[in-house]
């Protein structure tokens, strides 16, 4: 290929462009034609969305956009309020409280999310700042501790864990228990919003990433601030915090996204379906009416997906730079 | 924070009698204690209880102490630890590379100076971060094996379209099913299920990769580049002499990274084929053990094993890279 085309320069040059854009153009498609098939099939009426035919280019145009001017199905708005009648047939929730269950689902979700990013960024930041600029006895066990934490993977402490959540025993039931079990500290947390926040609240990450950010600023800084009569406090909500708002802005988002598309521990610990997030609210959804109807399962991953996309694409840059940074190290 | 400046000066000061070092001690405590009392309470704490129980025979209740029973029926010889590791290894062996190499050759391609490239970067992270419990239910009904769209892209040129997420033999032998070969028993290959898991966690994770390649690619200096041209060296000669050598640290951190993301994956595992036909590795096989079941102990003692498994990996990984990548 080199020898053909290093006769002809400018050719190379116009061949490799096109290839190039042509690779970026594919790619970006299978990037994107997921999202687009889902939010394309909530909108589908049962006998559309079944209904996927490619034998010609019409009928393909048809399996994509049934709606006019390909087909002739009116675009089925539908699917979405059908989608939570469904779901509230799966509890009593909606008629006792009048509220639909994915609604409740909704708000658990947005809670668990916003109450983690804000303990993980508060907790980090202080241990984050104690690490970076405070000298004090055990420092170095202390920080051998949050690394240990950094290098154990949730998966190894799942099970502990849900056993942490269990009621607490008490009375004949505690006294008849085997000694070293009854060590075992219970918080009685399971089916409740503790259970869900309480633990993520603190990210080991989080203050191994901020820490790096704030032993970077100049301690003259901190200095001339002591001179104007600011502790340490109001240094690190005041100077350090602001100085490191890229960082700040990774780990919020990173948390945020992370507690949003939780699945596993949230379905360990909790019993009742208007304690539950909407990950968990899908996956049961698919086992029962949105495995068999799945234009209304879609309606539901859209509704997932489509809080997260727009935050992102508001955020990008944050994303971009800082897990191109995290691989840096 | 002005609080602080409208004391008044009579206020008892508990403090003043300490010196600067242990005020700045009690500070840091108490700027600590947060973080470490949830870090040390829901994590470290739980390794040594985890441990504990995978002693026992725990399921909802305590019910007795059995030593190290929980491990050694794990590493039975006709345990399901085994097909579920060999699942994991399949997995990880396939992903990985593919993975990998079709981000490097992107990240190459989006480190030209090409339009456009700002918006392809934002398209390809994409699947990563939306929901994996969403985007995998998306791909099962896209791999559904009759009212799928992949499959009817596959009618549509006359081919026939497999099971997908329901067909348990392995690729190698539908392929020689389709050609009329026999092919011995050993020589299956992964599952279809599990190659349509592959093809999925590629499309989720193969933006972050490219991502993390960019930003290795960005740190490899101009200089070498034109060193290597005055010298004479062609496209090929500087990709395989200067671009990929310098950047096997990225390389070395990504494999690290994504070998581990394998043999943690669970939810889009759980979502498509919830363990079925080939695809039940040993994250979701611990799962299914705690949630299905209810046993903890046995559960607990996977866990462990399964670590000890990802801890080996990364030490090896460690000594191979510090030996093969140049800094």
């Amino acid at each position: 290929m080199a020898n053909t085309y290093a006769n002809a320069p400018q050719m190379k040059f116009k061949f490799g462009r096109v290839a190039l854009y042509l690779i970026l153009i594919f790619v970006g498609i299978l990037a994107l034609l997921p999202f687009v098939w889902m939010v394309l099939s909530s909108f589908k009426s049962f006998g559309d969305f079944i209904n996927i035919e490619f034998s010609s280019v019409p009928s393909a145009l048809k399996s994509f956009w049934p709606w006019p001017p390909f087909g002739t199905s009116p675009p089925e708005f539908g699917n979405y309020p059908e989608a939570i009648r469904r779901i509230d047939l799966s509890s009593t929730y909606k008629t006792l409280t009048g509220i639909p269950l994915l609604a409740r689902q909704f708000f658990n979700t947005f809670l668990v999310a916003a109450v983690s990013v804000t303990g993980v960024l508060i907790t980090s930041a202080l241990a984050a700042y104690a690490f970076a600029m405070l000298e004090f006895p055990g420092k170095k066990i202390l920080f051998v501790a949050v690394l240990a934490a950094l290098m154990i993977p949730e998966e190894l402490v799942l099970v502990p864990r849900v056993i942490m959540m269990y009621e607490p025993l008490s009375g004949e039931a505690l006294a008849s228990q085997d000694f070293i079990i009854s060590l075992i500290p219970r918080t009685g947390w399971q089916n409740t919003y503790a259970a869900l926040t309480i633990p993520f609240m603190a990210s080991a990450f989080a203050i191994f990433l901020l820490r790096q950010y704030f032993m970077q600023i100049p301690k003259d800084l901190f200095d001339a601030a002591r001179i104007d009569g600011a502790g340490h406090m109001r240094y690190l909500a005041q100077m350090m915090m602001p100085l490191a708002k890229p960082a700040f802005m990774t780990v919020g988002l990173l948390t945020f996204i992370g507690a949003w598309n939780e699945f596993k521990w949230t379905q360990l610990v909790t019993r009742d379906l208007p304690m539950r997030t909407l990950s968990v609210s899908l996956q049961n959804f698919l086992q029962t009416d949105g495995g068999a109807e799945g234009q209304l399962a879609m309606a539901v991953a859209v509704m997932i997906v489509l809080p997260i996309v727009i935050l992102y694409l508001f955020t990008q840059q944050y994303f971009v730079e800082g897990v191109a940074k995290s691989g840096v190290k | 924070m002005t609080t602080l400046h409208a004391k008044t000066p009579d206020k008892p000061r508990p403090r003043s009698g300490l010196s600067k070092g242990a005020k700045e001690a009690l500070m840091a405590y108490g700027f600590l204690s947060p973080a470490l009392i949830i870090l040390i309470g829901f994590t470290l704490i739980p390794v040594i209880i985890g441990f504990v129980i995978s002693l026992s025979n725990f399921r909802v209740i305590f019910r007795e102490w059995i030593g190290f029973d929980n491990y050694t029926r794990a590493l039975q010889p006709d345990s399901e630890l085994w097909p579920s590791l060999g699942a994991t290894i399949t997995y990880s062996l396939i992903s990985v590379p593919l993975q990998l190499s079709l981000a490097l050759g992107l990240a190459l391609v989006l480190y030209q100076k090409l339009k456009g490239r700002a918006f392809f970067r934002v398209v390809m992270f994409l699947p990563y971060i939306t929901s994996t419990v969403a985007s995998a239910a998306v791909w099962a009904r896209m791999f559904s094996p009759d009212l799928g769209l992949i499959n009817a892209v596959i009618r549509a040129f006359g081919g026939v379209g497999p099971k997908w997420l329901l067909e348990n033999k392995g690729i190698f032998t539908l392929m020689s099913q389709s050609m009329n070969l026999n092919l011995p028993d050993w020589l299956t290959g992964p599952s279809l299920a599990m190659t349509a898991v592959i093809i999925y966690t590629t499309w989720v994770f193969v933006g972050y990769d490219t991502t993390i390649f960019l930003g290795g690619l960005g740190n490899i200096p101009n200089e070498m580049y034109e060193a290597a041209r005055i010298d004479g060296a062609n496209a090929w000669q500087i990709l395989k002499d200067i671009t990929i050598p310098l950047l096997s640290p990225t390389t070395f951190f990504l494999s690290l990274v994504t070998i581990i993301g394998t043999f943690k994956a669970f939810n889009h595992i759980w979502v498509m084929t919830r363990g079925d036909n080939g695809t039940m590795t040993a994250a979701l096989l611990t799962y299914k053990q705690m949630y299905e079941f209810q046993r903890a102990g046995y559960a607990s003692a996977l866990a462990f094993l399964l670590f000890t498994l990802i801890l080996g990996v990364t030490i090896f990984q460690q000594w191979y890279g510090n030996r093969h990548t140049n800094y």
